[in-house]
């Protein structure tokens, strides 16, 4: 549920972004903070929206779960941002590249049928509690 | 209106400028956000004990949090910059991918986690596509 969450509210929130900055004149270096100033349109908001859910629900993840693991599990995304871009934005996507999207799903589903947590040695934390409980009881 | 890419106006060496920006800043606030999060445990014990503003406290409480914040804000005005420029077809893919085989490297660098030959072929297969997604 909250790496669904992950997966759909990232592309979707980019895909807001891109509708928004696409409609805006070209931005230079040379004014950076018209940048700012296109936060506050309406996709770039919408965007920023979605982000914001996309986060909370990558926050909880994080927290139970390794990055590495995490990360790949998630990036089905991709798949999902190159048919919003493809349906939605009208972008064209050659063969190639939905070749590249295609090994990339490939290698998400790879690592994701891994364990999404790595293995503390159960001696490791016995002695850190050891070492935690001796240091509480000096005190 | 579609921008082909490169942009006409683009040559591909600002383009992967643009996303490596997108992915070092983002590498970087992943990293320490990961190491933030795992320092405070898991929020929904924390919330099943202390409710959604405990949990809420105990990650706006960690230092590393807002270290981790501040790089990822980075990443999203990079990535702004770099949309109004480029595809998203090609910047939204590309950057979330090569975030991934860098993150595989600093986690196992960083975070000691179990980087597996699994997780490693994963990084190959994902370095390929992104190979040609650019092309």
């Amino acid at each position: 549920m909250v790496l669904g969450l992950v997966a759909v509210c990232a592309p979707l929130g980019d895909t807001c972004l891109s509708r928004g900055m696409t409609g805006l004149p070209g931005i230079s270096l040379a004014h950076p903070f018209t940048l700012i100033a296109a936060v506050f349109t309406p996709w770039i908001g919408l965007g920023i929206a979605l982000l914001i859910g996309f986060f909370a629900s990558y926050l909880t993840a994080l927290s139970w779960a390794d990055l590495t693991y995490v990360l790949p599990a998630t990036a089905f995304g991709n798949v999902i941002v190159a048919l919003l871009s493809r349906f939605w934005l009208h972008e064209p996507i050659s063969l190639e590249r939905w070749s590249g999207i295609v090994l990339i799903t490939l290698g998400v589903g790879f690592v994701a049928n891994g364990p999404s947590l790595t293995e503390r040695p159960a001696a490791t934390v016995d002695t850190e509690i050891a070492v935690a409980v001796e240091q509480e009881a000096t005190r | 209106m579609t921008v082909p890419f490169p942009a006409p106006h683009l040559d591909p060496w600002s383009a992967a400028a643009m996303i490596a920006c997108v992915v070092l800043c983002s590498t970087t606030g992943e990293v320490l956000t990961a190491a933030a999060m795992k320092s405070i445990g898991d929020l929904d014990d924390i919330r099943a004990h202390s409710g959604l503003k405990g949990a809420i406290r105990a990650v706006l409480t960690c230092p590393l949090f807002f270290a981790g914040v501040s790089f990822l804000a980075l990443a999203f005005f990079s990535l702004l910059f770099a949309l109004n420029h480029l595809n998203l077809s090609l910047v939204a893919p590309a950057s979330a991918s090569l975030t991934l085989v860098t993150n595989a490297i600093a986690g196992k660098i960083f975070l000691k986690e179990n980087v597996d030959r699994r997780r490693w072929s994963a990084a190959v297969l994902v370095c390929i596509g992104v190979y040609l997604l650019a092309h």
